[in-house]
């Protein structure tokens, strides 16, 4: 299978309840394909997390999901305010988050480096005031 | 252990998936932070968690894990259920407070799982 095949979604900013649809509906569709749980675990935590960051810090965005059948591709797009410095976010523990969304079970400072643990790449590409694009790839 | 056997040892009651409690789970995590929860891979796991609302149903769905169980007496809402239901996750509900509910059940041979480098 050379063809890739593409899945769209448009993530809701304010709809805290509603984060993480998307990533339950892509591992409901790789499952339907039939690639195996490893993978789908780990394409739909990483993405799940991304839907996280992209509701908390950015007012929501899109995940583009590409699949292929040597790997699955994830890019995940908003317009939130940035990342000033991508390395010091990247450490485990480091959060922005408001104190409110660690009541709600967020905010610890692992959702990047998650993301980074499940994936065999991840590229990030930000500009403060203009936003952030996360390319990751898992391959199969 | 079987999900039938962690709802004797912490005095639960069944709040969804009657049906799934004879399911077996191999390990266990006891946390309120969701990305601690993404940090950790073993299948067929249990979650005991003090947070209520709907994205512990969608960590616990895209971990695999079979069985939630909410401590200190909290109940999640309606919707919250559905959504575990849906997953086919069984809910359970104790009283106990999360240090004894994690406690009992190590004490009765169900360990952590390991964490993904």
């Amino acid at each position: 299978m050379n063809d890739k095949v593409v899945f769209h979604f448009d993530i809701d900013g304010d709809n805290f309840t509603s984060a993480g649809e998307a990533s339950v509906k892509i591992k409901k569709l790789l499952r339907e394909m039939g690639f195996s749980p490893d993978t789908i675990r780990r394409v739909s935590v990483a993405m799940y997390e991304g839907e996280i960051n992209m509701v908390i810090h950015a007012n929501g965005g899109a995940a583009d999901v590409e699949v292929y059948s040597d790997r699955i591709e994830i890019i995940l797009a908003d317009k939130g305010p940035g990342i000033a410095n991508i390395e010091l976010a990247m450490q485990e523990g480091y959060s922005t988050a408001p104190d409110n969304i660690r009541s709600l079970g967020f905010g610890a400072g692992m959702g990047l480096p998650n993301m980074k643990r499940y994936t065999d790449e991840m590229r990030i590409e930000s500009a403060v005031g203009e936003g952030t694009t996360i390319y990751m790839t898992v391959r199969t | 252990m079987k999900i039938s056997k962690i709802k004797e040892l912490l005095e639960a009651e069944v709040l969804s998936g009657e049906e799934l409690i004879e399911g077996e789970v191999h390990s266990a995590c006891g946390c309120d932070m969701m990305s601690d929860v993404l940090a950790f891979v073993k299948d067929q796991a249990v979650l005991l968690t003090g947070l209520c609302n709907p994205q512990v149903v969608r960590t616990a769905t895209m971990m695999d894990m079979r069985c939630i169980v909410f401590v200190r007496g909290k109940r999640p809402s309606a919707d919250v259920v559905a959504l575990a239901n849906d997953s086919g996750i069984a809910v359970l509900a104790t009283d106990m407070r999360m240090y004894a509910a994690c406690g009992i059940l190590y004490q009765n041979g169900l360990h952590a799982g390991e964490c993904s480098k």
